[in-house]
């Protein structure tokens, strides 16, 4: 790419404002390079589905983007900061404003599904009255349909629920950025499609960014504007999903069968 | 060098507590204070492991004066019985009893409490949500288990002696005041306060070594079981090492 190019494209993506702008990332766990110079950017509103075989570092990548693994280079911009120079108050309030879907969920399972939602508002606003935090509580249940579980505990739900329950946690500081980690896997086929309807009446309804973690092609080819091929720790395909199913690429095509 | 050597892994993994305690101490005095999670976690501990302090500590105390009768007896001492009794709880088998039972109880649930929060992401979540869990799940259980335990202790001693009471009169007849006159006429402010000040020093091991192993634990549900295994085993060693460190320091500081 000519300086000319790069500068142009640069132009191109501030006037799309990108919400998260991934540039060279690096990380290993002693021999395993798990991640060799990945490049990702992802547009205000969008929902970018990230494709990759079980291992290949998926997981890897979005815990480095939310912080919780320090990448060995790179730079991670969300909101215009580079979150492997932030320190931790810093980091915290970039968190209040990313929501973070676990692949199990992660659901505090000694605490109740009430006390389950109020820990991140507890914990990120300092200041918020007991009034607010019901009526947050609330309607975060009413969004994924499960009021009724407010007084449950984790271990009373079934694996669809939790999954709800979790999704309600993730979403009750209203995040802007939401990142999901595989939210279908390990679900029947019925409960992931009220999944992935949840996920898409959240996008629509509070006007998200999601990053998906998935290989649920059902999942890609509903919820997805843009598809990315992580292959060997590397970017190795983008485009939407019609257009990946097209490729010629066996690496690709090995996805789509 | 080979370094899977049985004695490598060894001096590796105390390396790592060694590591694990330093970051409890750099890190229990700086702000955040989780207050209300301290107070959450000393009721969960005392509460937990009262009911079996208090019955192994009964039990001791009357097994202990039954056993010891017979030779009292012989050298016609009996009458003195509540007074070595009374020494031998304060200062010895109470608080290794106690501790020991503790980390059995309080020890393997910490390892396998974190463990299980370690491999299913909560404490990730708990990250993410804007908390140092460290702070949150460590410190707070740490400082539980090392303030909880010298109560605990106080509790069981006076439970053990109450025990030892019952096993006096059991084939003897002294009547309750004069049993406890004779206890405490024998005991001394330096037997009590090296006992009491052990045991702070139990409690903190059994609590830093239950979190340590389950902080650090594997992915598996194997190694959830693992922790809670290894942390009983390991705190208890460590309280009988600790013992041994404090008769000696006792003794060189002229407490006896
Ligand atoms: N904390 C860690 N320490 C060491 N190695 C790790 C760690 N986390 C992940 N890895 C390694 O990084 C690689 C990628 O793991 P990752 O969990 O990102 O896979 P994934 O793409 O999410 O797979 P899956 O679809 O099964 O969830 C694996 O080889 C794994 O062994
Ligand atoms: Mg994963």
């Amino acid at each position: 790419m000519t300086e000319v190019q790069q500068a142009t494209n640069k132009d191109q993506t501030m006037s799309i404002t990108s919400v998260l702008v991934i540039r060279h990332l690096y990380k290993s766990f002693g021999k395993n390079h798990v991640l060799i110079d990945f490049n990702l950017e992802v547009h205000k509103g969008e929902s970018v589905v990230i494709l990759g075989k079980s291992g290949s570092g998926k997981s890897v990548l979005i815990k480095c983007v939310i912080g919780l693994l320090k990448p060995d280079q790179g730079t991670i911009e969300m909101f215009g900061q580079n979150i492997p120079d932030l320190d931790h108050e810093e980091i915290d309030q970039v968190r209040a404003r990313v929501g973070f879907l676990f692949q199990s969920n992660a659901l505090y399972d000694s605490m109740t599904v009430r006390n389950n939602l109020e820990f991140p508002l507890r914990r990120h606003w300092i200041k918020v009255t007991q009034e607010e935090v019901n009526s947050m509580v609330i309607e975060a249940l009413e969004d994924v349909g499960l009021t009724h579980t407010i007084d449950m505990m984790p271990e009373e739900l079934s694996g669809g629920m939790r999954k709800r329950i979790a999704l309600a946690r993730t979403l009750i500081l209203r995040p802007e950025i939401i990142l999901y980690d595989e939210p279908t896997t390990g679900l029947d086929p019925i409960t992931a499609k009220e999944i992935i309807g949840l996920m898409r009446e959240i996008q629509a309804k509070y006007d998200t960014t999601s990053v998906i973690i998935s290989h649920d092609m059902n999942c890609i080819r509903t919820a997805s504007d843009r598809v990315i091929v992580l292959i060997d720790g590397k970017c190795h395909a983008i485009g939407t999903y019609e257009e990946l199913k097209q490729s010629d690429d066996p690496k690709v095509k090995h996805f789509f069968e | 060098m080979n370094r899977d050597l049985a004695s490598y892994k060894f001096l590796d993994d105390a390396g790592d507590l060694f590591r694990f305690t330093g970051r409890f101490f750099q890190q229990w005095f700086k702000p955040r204070y989780e207050i209300a999670e301290f107070i959450r976690q000393c009721y969960i501990v005392g509460y937990k492991s009262l009911p079996l302090i208090g019955l192994t500590a009964f039990i001791m105390g009357l097994v202990l004066t039954m056993q010891l009768r017979p030779s009292m007896l012989k050298y016609g001492v009996e009458f003195e019985l509540p007074a070595i009794v009374g020494i031998a709880i304060v200062r010895e088998i109470g608080p290794v009893i106690t501790a020991l039972i503790f980390a059995g109880k309080i020890g393997s649930s910490m390892g396998a409490e974190l463990g299980s929060m370690k491999v299913t992401e909560q404490i990730d979540a708990m990250e993410v949500s804007g908390t140092n869990p460290f702070k949150f799940l460590v410190v707070t259980r740490v400082m539980a288990t090392t303030f909880m335990l010298p109560v605990l202790l106080l509790l069981g001693d006076a439970i053990s002696l109450y025990g030892s009471y019952l096993g006096v009169n059991i084939r003897g007849d002294t009547s309750f005041t004069l049993f406890w006159m004779q206890v405490f006429k024998n005991l001394s402010f330096n037997d009590v306060l090296p006992a009491f000040v052990k045991s702070y020093f139990f409690g903190f091991a059994v609590g830093m070594i239950g979190c340590y192993m389950g902080y650090t634990s594997n992915k598996g549900t194997e190694g959830v079981g693992s922790s809670a295994n290894s942390a009983v085993v390991l705190s208890s060693i460590i309280i009988f090492f600790l013992d041994l460190l404090a008769v000696q320091i006792t003794d060189v500081l002229g407490f006896n």
